[in-house]
């Protein structure tokens, strides 16, 4: 290799780094605008409070059944499942349903009964962009339980 | 009040006692957002089913606070866990009043 040739190519890669740099600002950009107009971890976070009164979630009892990538942001698929013996004084009451990347954050409460057999259920909901999908499950005896999956969607669904 | 809101509902017929079965639902409607704009560039104000409610025998069963996030033709899907024969009652409320409802019998064995 000639120090012409070696040196072109460093020309080349560093004007690839310099795309890619520019790439990774553009990004940020994005995040940040989507970040003002659209709800986030925060407010999900706040709207969670409101919800259950201030008590502390335990990570953990909970399962979704979520696509791992949704095609479509208008009708993405939605289950969720609570471990529990589903017993008159051990049940699940609530599962509260929250996407931290729509215009708001809220999106379902779902309310159990000792009847239900089984703290699960599925519906389908809409997300406007790839986000966190946040459950969280209130048992019979007071405590909280939370968790929280990421879903790409490839085209958003809020309408507008 | 929404147009041709129909509900369904499927519930299986027979089940034998302590079984855990599984009940779907879909309710046609629109669910406007209240975040969508019209032709005329105006928001389309917000109307979505807010509320479906379950009982079965009369006893609260399951129930539903839903949001603008819930798709169009809202599906909803949830077990019960059935000792007797009897039958569930669906009632599903809109933003504007209205109540869609349904029922379906079960014969437990």
């Amino acid at each position: 290799m000639s120090t012409k040739q070696a040196l072109s190519a460093l020309t080349r890669r560093e004007a690839l780094l310099l795309a890619a740099g520019a790439t990774m600002v553009a990004a940020g950009g994005v995040v940040l605008t989507a970040g003002t107009a659209n709800a986030d971890q925060k407010m999900v976070d706040e709207a969670v409070m409101k919800l259950i009164g201030g008590k502390k979630p335990t990570e953990g009892k909970i399962s979704f059944d979520l696509p791992q990538i949704a095609e479509n942001g208008n009708t993405v698929p939605v289950g969720v499942t609570v471990e529990s013996p589903m017993t008159a004084d051990n049940y699940v009451k609530s599962v509260h349903l929250f996407a931290d990347g729509n215009p708001a954050p809220g999106v379902a409460s779902l309310h159990f009964t000792p009847m239900s057999g089984k703290a699960s259920a599925a519906t389908r909901m809409r997300l406007a962009g790839t986000q966190n999908v946040v459950a969280v499950a209130e048992m019979s005896d007071g405590s909280v339980y939370r968790a929280q999956q990421e879903v790409k969607v490839t085209i958003g669904g809020c309408g507008g | 009040m929404a147009k041709n809101v129909k509900p369904r509902v499927r519930v299986q017929k027979k089940a034998a006692k302590g079984d855990v079965i599984e009940i779907k639902t879909l309710i046609s409607h629109k669910m406007e957002s209240g975040r969508r704009k019209g032709k005329d560039g105006k928001l389309i104000p917000r109307s979505i089913i807010n509320k479906m409610e379950v009982t079965f025998n009369g006893k609260p069963l399951f129930s539903a606070d839903w949001l603008p996030a819930i798709s169009a033709n809202p599906y909803m899907s949830f077990f019960a866990k059935v000792e007797e024969s009897g039958e569930f009652a669906f009632k599903w409320t809109d933003d504007d009043g209205s109540v869609y409802e349904k029922k379906a019998k079960i014969t437990v064995a």
